[in-house]
This record gives C-alpha cells, sequence and structure tokens, in this order.
C-alpha cells in the first residue's frame, strides 16, 4: 500500500491564509483536562453573564453532569432571551454523493459500494420546487467532495436555482478556495457550513484516510475563507463520537469564538452532530456520547455563545429534538431526505447515513407551535 | 379642550409613545399585545416577511396600525438602503427604523454606516428613525441628514438591563430637537417610566414584553408606565431635596445694599 501523505501538508490548489486560529485552537485543546475541572468551576461558569473560553471548558466537563438540570435551566432562559421563542426551519437537499475521500464513518466515501448519482439542474429545479412547496424559504444545499462529478460551476448553478425558489441558501460541501466561496456568495448562497469532525489531527488522520479531504488545516481554515470571500455566517461542528468529544466540543464553539472575534460582523452556528449507522456498516455509533452528553454540550454551546445558532440535527429522535429546541438549539431541519434528491420523487442515490426522525414539513412545524414556540421559515433577506 | 399630546414623526402624529416590537413571541400573540399596549406603531424585521408563505408576520398584525419595517440584518450603508427600499416595494409605508450591525456578539449598531444611510434615505422621502449609540456628534449629524427621531439604545438589544447609557441619552435629550426614543435594553415598565420622566419621546421594546410570563399583560404594564412617565415629565418634576436640611445660616446672608 502507498504510504499516506501527510494530512498537515497543503496541496498546491489549496489557498493558504495569513492566520493562526489553528495553532490557539490546539493549543487550548492540548491544555484541556476536562477530568480536572471541578464543580465549582462550574457553579461559577453558570453565574457568569460572558462566559470565557475556561467557562467553556467546565461546562463541558464530567464535573457539569450533576448540574445539567442547572445548566439547563439557564440555557433556556438565554436562548429566550436572545432569540425569543423563535424557532428557524430549514431542509437539506443532497444534491450528489459522488466523493473522492475515504472517511471511514461516512456513507459516502469512495469504498463504500452505494449508490452514486447526482442530481442534474432539470431535476434540481423538480427538488427545489417540491420543497419550496412544503412551504420552506431556507434551503441548505450538500454535495459529497468530487471536483469532477460536482464542481464550482454545478454547485453555482445549483445555487442560483434555489435562490429563485428560497430566500436563504446554505451550502454544506467540500472547502474551496477564498475566490470559490466569493463566486458562490455571488451565485446566491450566504451561508457555509463546514464541519471538522474532530480537531485532533492525529486522530483525524486515521479517519480521512485518502482524498482532499485528508488535509486538516485547509479544511480547518474554510469558515474564515468563507468569510474573506463574503459570505454572511459560517457553521461550525465536531461530529461528536470520533474522538474525545469533550476536547472536540471545546475546539468545535472555540473555532466559532475566535472566528467571531476576528471578524465581528459574522455570524455563526454550531451543529452538534453524533455519529450514526452508515449503509454496510450498522456498527458506527456515538460511544459515550449518549443524549445526556449530547444535551450537556448544546447547553454549553448556548451558554459560551448566546448569539450563535444551535442546529439539531435529524440524527436524534423526536423526542430529544423537541425538548432541544425548548433548552436551546435555535434551528431545527424537517421534511429531511438525506440520499439524492427523494423530495420530489424516490431518491435515485444513496444516503450519507440513517437519520431518526423522519417528521414532514407540517409535523415539526405543528410540533414548534404545540410548545408555544414560534416557527419562522424566512429569518434573512439576500439583498 | 387641552391640546393633545401627540408624538410626531415625519409629520405624522401619534396619541401613543409605545412603539411594539414583534420579533421574539408567537405571531397569535401580536395582536392581543398590540391591543394592550395600545401602540400605533409596530417594528418588524423584513427579513420575517414570507410573502404568500406561512409564519408570515404581515399577516397577524392588525389593520391600521402604521408598520415601522427594521433592515436588521443590514452591514452596511448599502445593505440598509436595499432593504428599505424593498420594504417601500412590498407595501410597508415610508417608515423605516435604519439598523446597521457588523457586531454579531452585542448587536451593537454602526454609528457611521447609520449616518450614511439616514442620508440617503431621508432623500428618498423615507421617515428614517435610525438605531444608534449615544453619541451626541453622530446624533446631530443624523437629525442634519433628516432623520425623524434618534433611537438611541438604553443597553445592548434583548439584555433587559435598562438605562445604562442614561446621562449619555439625557444630553441627547436635551440637546436635541427631534424626539428621542429609547429603542433597546429597556427591560421593565420601571425603566420606561424613568426614561419618559427625563423627557424621552417614546419608548421601543421587544424583549421585555416577549419575554414576560404573560405578554399581553406585560404589554398593558409598559402601556400604563409610558403613560405615567410622560405625564410626569410634563407635569414637571419636583426638585430632589440634597442631603441634609437647607442651612439655617444662608450662604447669602451677608447681603444688605437694599
Amino acid at each position: 500500500m502507498a504510504p499516506k501523505s501527510d494530512h498537515m501538508t497543503y496541496r498546491p490548489d489549496m489557498e493558504i491564509i495569513a492566520s493562526t486560529m489553528l495553532d490557539q485552537v490546539l493549543q487550548a485543546r492540548n491544555a484541556y483536562h476536562p477530568e480536572a475541572c471541578t464543580a465549582d468551576q462550574v457553579r461559577r461558569a453558570l453565574q457568569k453573564n460572558h462566559l470565557r473560553p475556561e467557562d467553556f471548558a467546565a461546562l463541558l466537563a464530567p464535573a457539569a453532569a450533576p448540574l445539567l438540570e442547572a445548566m439547563a435551566h439557564r440555557s433556556r432562559q438565554v436562548t429566550r432571551r436572545q432569540f425569543g421563542n423563535a424557532i428557524q426551519i430549514f431542509t437539506p437537499l443532497y444534491l450528489a454523493n459522488h466523493c473522492e475521500n475515504h472517511c471511514i464513518y461516512c456513507g459516502f466515501n469512495s469504498h463504500n459500494p452505494i449508490q452514486r448519482a447526482r442530481l442534474d439542474p432539470g431535476e434540481i429545479e423538480a427538488e427545489l420546487q417540491a420543497i419550496a412547496a412544503t412551504g420552506l424559504r431556507e434551503i441548505l444545499l450538500l454535495t459529497g467532495e468530487s471536483r469532477a462529478m460536482s464542481d464550482l460551476d454545478y454547485i453555482g448553478q445549483a445555487c442560483r436555482i434555489a435562490r429563485r425558489h428560497f430566500k436563504v441558501v446554505g451550502l454544506e460541501v467540500y472547502p474551496v478556495n477564498v475566490a470559490g466561496y466569493a463566486h458562490l456568495h455571488e451565485c446566491g448562497a450566504d451561508y457555509v457550513t463546514v464541519f471538522q469532525e474532530t480537531y485532533n489531527p492525529d486522530r483525524y488522520a486515521t479517519l480521512h484516510l485518502a482524498g482532499p479531504k485528508r488535509v486538516f488545516p485547509y479544511r480547518f481554515y474554510a469558515q474564515e475563507r468563507a468569510i474573506l470571500g463574503g459570505m454572511r455566517g459560517v457553521g461550525f461542528a465536531a461530529l461528536l463520537g470520533l474522538d474525545d468529544f469533550r476536547k472536540d466540543a471545546f475546539s468545535a464553539g472555540l473555532h466559532a469564538y475566535l472566528l467571531q472575534r476576528k471578524y465581528p460582523h459574522a455570524e455563526i452556528a454550531l451543529s452538534c452532530p453524533r455519529l450514526r449507522p452508515i449503509i454496510n456498516n450498522d456498527q458506527i455509533n456515538p460511544k459515550d456520547v449518549h443524549e445526556a452528553q449530547l444535551l450537556q454540550c448544546i447547553l454549553a454551546y448556548r451558554l459560551f455563545l448566546p448569539f450563535a445558532n444551535i442546529t439539531i440535527s435529524t440524527r436524534e429522535g423526536e423526542l430529544f429534538r423537541d425538548n432541544a429546541i425548548k433548552l436551546g438549539a435555535s434551528k431545527i431541519s424537517a421534511g429531511v431526505s438525506v440520499g439524492i434528491g427523494g423530495h420530489q420523487e424516490k431518491a435515485k442515490g444513496d444516503e450519507q447515513f440513517e437519520i431518526a426522525d423522519g417528521r414532514s414539513v407540517q409535523e415539526v412545524y405543528d410540533a414548534i407551535l404545540g410548545q408555544d414556540l414560534q416557527p419562522v421559515m424566512s429569518d434573512h433577506v439576500y439583498v | 379642550m387641552p391640546q393633545q399630546d401627540c408624538l410626531v414623526l415625519g409629520g405624522h402624529s401619534f396619541t401613543s409613545r409605545f412603539i411594539l416590537g414583534s420579533g421574539k413571541y408567537s405571531l397569535d400573540l401580536i395582536e392581543a399585545a398590540v391591543a394592550k399596549a395600545g401602540a400605533q406603531i409596530i417594528t418588524l424585521a423584513l427579513r420575517r416577511i414570507n410573502q404568500d408563505g406561512q409564519a408570515n408576520i404581515l399577516d397577524y398584525i392588525p389593520k391600521g396600525v402604521t408598520l415601522l419595517p427594521n433592515t436588521s440584518g443590514a452591514r452596511t450603508a448599502a445593505e440598509a438602503v436595499r432593504i428599505a427600499r424593498l420594504a417601500r416595494e412590498m407595501g410597508c409605508g415610508d417608515f423605516v427604523k435604519i439598523e446597521v450591525i457588523r457586531d454579531s456578539k452585542y448587536l451593537l449598531p454602526d454609528n457611521a454606516e447609520t449616518l450614511k444611510a439616514t442620508e440617503i434615505l431621508a432623500k428618498e422621502g423615507f421617515i428614517v428613525l435610525p438605531y444608534m449609540y449615544p453619541d451626541l456628534t453622530a446624533a446631530r449629524d443624523m437629525a442634519q441628514a433628516g432623520a425623524a427621531a434618534i433611537m438611541p439604545l438604553g443597553a445592548p438589544i434583548g439584555s433587559n438591563k435598562g438605562l445604562s447609557t442614561k446621562d449619555f441619552i439625557k444630553i441627547l435629550i436635551d440637546e436635541l430637537d427631534l424626539p428621542v426614543i429609547i429603542d433597546a435594553g429597556i427591560g421593565r415598565p420601571s425603566q420606561a417610566c424613568e426614561a419618559m420622566e427625563m423627557g424621552a419621546a417614546g419608548i421601543m421594546a421587544n424583549t421585555a414584553i416577549a419575554t414576560a410570563g404573560d405578554i399581553p399583560a406585560m404589554a398593558t404594564a409598559f402601556r400604563q408606565a409610558i403613560e405615567a412617565g410622560r405625564t410626569a415629565c410634563l407635569a414637571g418634576l419636583g426638585p430632589i431635596q440634597a442631603t441634609g436640611a437647607a442651612a439655617s445660616s444662608p450662604l447669602t446672608g451677608f447681603l444688605r445694599d437694599e
């Protein structure tokens, strides 16, 4: 077998920007020892209005587990003060699942024998029309990482089609250079989410065996390049369960925090995905990240970053999601299909992971109303 | 009959001095909140308008209430101007509350960009109400640029902290000929009352009402507090006695030449 490429070395076509954020996050991650945090530190963090990174670290620690109820009360209060009772709704549309990466936990990985497909412009139009007819006004477009099968022009064209039907177009596609983000912004996208998966570079290298995604720093700086390319906001996530979830959640929150400090106008968002089973591997699971730990992460994110949007994924079940929006999450997906297409007719390509909440847009809408919360279909105007 | 005490904005008169926000509570409650608040002006974020769609805020605002669309989401004067024009095209009228914010954490306004947007929109015939940080020079420039009122923040949006910027707001009230409407941070009716006693022309509140246990009841409380503060301001507050009693040997007791 050929030796694997160095995961910390950029490839020639990858833009390098001047930034020290990666070093800052990795240093803080290395210095964070969750088991060393005390209950007293957690209590003090819960009394502060403006939390510092060390307070956030304490809230993610095992010492905070017995104080989860207190965290939930505080987080609910902070969330309502910031967002009122508004909960944003959106849905993802997977455009293509072709992928040149080999990431061992992902259903789209290039070694997994699944049905591959990509939507052509006519199919994208039809899918988006079908989604818009459900009442949604925000769409998230996703692809696998294949510069051959889903290049920038293809994604840009999808953004232009999406802008005709939706007020807000977000992207969750492979990282690109600043000029690439500027192009996609021009095409109508204004929010970019990139999951770093794990912030432990060594662990990252054992999970991302081949393909451009293997290059850790290029992925890390995607959000910063997106902001430099003119995007309004950026989303962050660690895929909880790949490595020490406390350290990964700490790193993702700190990453978002540092980016907003550097670019104060940037809107930031966090997602809280846990590992899910995939086609041809039902053994993949989030290990030590049970619902209590996941909720602890969501609450800690909320208290550390009161102004960030927090999205709750369909990887979680109905009961957990409906409670998460009461306590800290501010955004929820609905009517989700994670295969290629699947809104207008049967999906033509296989899915990325198994979802746990298959409710329609109307069902989620009604569930939000049923909790005295207000569904918000549109929360931005692109001018 | 005594002349009615009105808030005048761009030639339009309002008997209510309570501008109600609409963004943080259930759409179903807007009508009741407006009624209890006695509000004649309601703000709404243009970004929340979902024409012909679900949860469209415009469908929930009672007829006869003046809309005050805001430009939230704008990061530059140019974006604020485009949002304001869009609001007018969508039939929201000529009022606009300019919000230009380049700080996603505290949502503090950018006075320089707000001034630019004020100038452009006032020339286009909008009735411009700029949300701003209470800085006298910026406020004077906004007045000069054609603002119909000035809307300084009392404290950061959503903080419910009250009049953290009290001294600076008092300066604006004393020095400007325009109405000064306190826009953000008012968390309790007593704070609204205090601002009105100081001479504020009106109060805009959203979070304080939206996060109350009983939204229509809190809208009532704010209406009463604002009315009380206004009446007190017009009545003229009595002087506050300095510490200690009046001196028994007056400092001016030496004056003889009558």
